[in-house]
């Protein structure tokens, strides 16, 4: 081997190191969890109420809190998305509207966390009167979860080629049965992908709950949108951090933070295999 | 459907609106120069103390520690994908990227306490792993997702007659990548590492669980520290609302949002420039 082959050999395998070792944290991180929460899952403590501020029992108003948060933020966040998606990609034409809109999402997507919080507990929970409760909860994570969503929607919707809005529209369809018949239904798989992803991370997000909606212990389900929930990954900071004895209770924090992660992650792998059925299906 | 897509715009005005307003009170009870003080001390029996420098200085220093250890990761990570990877390699790597960036930050914290505090603590010999370097390890790995992607669309979309013209005179292909491909590239790297900056000075769980919490003015990454992030998240829920400590609070939420609008607005400057 020339010298400068070996050169660029032994900095090719620097940079693959360097590569992998990203991919070997996340794998550790993951392990980790895995390892010490697992033995942690059992029938109980997924279906239990907490007891001895969450040192025993289990956490299934934690699942529960998360599971309708999430179904809340989907509902404001979801269709308002694709609209604006649908005016941006089919509608708009280049003005200082569309550029203005296009500025705010940038903006939006940029927001802390936290500050969504800010802003939830200002708005939402303060001046709207809703209290801490589910609804505030929902409508801030919705806030932030729009940008991600408009965002890969559109994508999706810009990926369907001209030619079939063309050829519907030349056989008389209107603007709207164009999109309705011929676009959204190529595009709406792609849509849901990125959307779930999204909605993925709004699930683990602590700051903005924090401020809106979550509380550490509620002997009850909540019965209306008005209400506070539990959500997981609320208690998870509580049982890592507030605990007077936490050191005692790491089975209920590494079990939390388990469920916690496989719930993300099986909601992000859902969007992955969507994703891979769309490609093997779609040729043009 | 105008209406639909004019409600991102409404959200973003009546952020800036609501978090003004509640910031109020606190520049017309106290004035804008009580926030510029070196002590956060919102609870005393003498005087009450807001100022917010302690706070700046601390996400300073975590986010800026952990984008210097995200750039190597993030960058040489977008090399390899975009340029040295196979096929297979990529469909293997990609996802583990999405997967870094799905994890949520509060199990990331979680972690953070379990392993990373300890092991910090172990390797410096120090008397607490509660510092800024624990809290810019876990920041760092929340922006090497970010940076990847955007550093690799980047390098991705360089012409590739560019490579070609290198290749061809006779560089090889490290030569290309370091001295063509990634110097072409410039300009959305330097976007990517902005907007990986804008998510690190933002995230608050990770960093509030494993930073001690201490508002104190240091610079050194060995001492504990407390964002302007944590401080929000830590004491809201004990204020009274009106008071001139929640007024307090949201000051520096539109300090955390004019520093991330600053940052994202730059960086799609630079990321339209070419």
């Amino acid at each position: 081997m020339k010298p400068r082959r070996r050169h660029d050999a032994f900095w090719f395998w620097m940079i693959r190191i360097i590569a992998y070792s990203t991919v070997a944290v996340t794998g550790y991180i993951v392990f980790d969890i895995i390892r010490n929460g697992l033995p942690a899952i059992n029938w109980h403590f997924l279906t239990d109420y907490p007891r001895r501020g969450g040192a025993a029992g289990g956490i299934f108003p934690a699942i529960v809190g998360t599971f309708l948060l999430v179904t809340g933020t989907i509902a404001v966040a979801l269709p308002l998305g694709m609209a604006t998606a649908i005016y941006l990609s089919e509608y708009s034409r280049r003005n200082r509207f569309t550029e203005t809109i296009r500025m705010a999402i940038i903006t939006l997507a940029g927001v802390p966390s936290i500050v969504y919080g800010l802003f939830g507990l200002g708005l939402f929970v303060l001046f709207m009167h809703m209290g801490a409760s589910l609804l505030a909860g929902s409508l801030t994570l919705a806030c932030m979860t729009l940008p991600t969503i408009i965002v890969s929607s559109e994508e999706a919707l810009r990926a369907v080629p001209m030619s079939l809005r063309e050829g519907s529209l030349a056989l008389g369809a209107t603007k709207w049965e164009t999109i309705y018949k011929n676009v959204l239904p190529h595009a709406v798989p792609g849509m849901l992908t990125g959307s779930i992803l999204g909605i993925g991370r709004a699930a683990g997000e602590t700051a903005p709950i924090l401020l809106t909606v979550a509380a550490f212990y509620l002997p009850n389900l909540p019965n209306s949108i008005f209400d506070q929930v539990m959500a997981l990954p609320y208690h998870l900071y509580v049982l890592a951090t507030q605990h007077p004895n936490a050191e005692q209770i790491r089975p209920m924090q590494y079990g939390t933070a388990f469920v916690l992660l496989a719930l993300v992650l099986m909601v992000n792998a859902a969007a992955i295999w969507l994703r891979i059925r769309i490609r093997k299906r779609q040729r043009w | 459907m105008t209406g639909a897509a004019s409600t991102a715009v409404l959200i973003v005005i009546l952020i800036f609106f609501f978090l003004g307003r509640e910031a109020l009170p606190f520049f017309k009870e106290r004035g804008i120069s009580d926030l510029i003080g070196t002590r956060w001390m919102p609870v005393s029996f003498q005087k009450e103390l807001y100022g917010v420098i302690p706070l700046i200085t601390g996400s300073l220093v975590v986010t800026v520690l952990a984008t210097i250890i995200a750039i190597p990761f993030g960058v040489c990570g977008a090399v390899y994908v975009a340029e040295i990877a196979r096929r297979g390699e990529k469909e293997f790597l990609k996802p583990f990227i999405e997967l870094l960036a799905g994890i949520p930050s509060v199990v990331l914290g979680f972690f953070g306490l379990m392993v990373v505090a300890p092991l910090v603590k172990e390797i410096f010999g120090l008397g607490s792993g509660m510092t800024a370097l624990t809290g810019a390890l876990l920041l760092a790995l929340m922006a090497i997702p970010t940076i990847m992607s955007i550093s690799e669309d980047a390098i991705t979309s360089v012409p590739e007659s560019y490579k070609e013209a290198s290749l061809a005179l006779g560089a090889s292909r490290l030569e290309t990548i370091w001295k063509v491909t990634v110097p072409a590239a410039r300009s959305g790297i330097v976007a990517a590492v902005m907007l990986g900056m804008g998510r690190v000075i933002g995230e608050t769980m990770a960093v509030m669980m494993v930073t001690g919490n201490a508002a104190i003015l240091t610079l050194s990454p060995f001492e504990s520290v407390r964002t302007m992030t944590a401080t929000i998240a830590a004491e809201m829920g004990e204020v009274a609302f009106g008071s001139v400590h929640y007024a307090a609070l949201f000051c520096i939420g539109l300090i955390l949002l004019a520093a991330t609008f600053g940052l994202n607005v730059v960086a799609q400057r630079v990321l339209r420039r070419k």
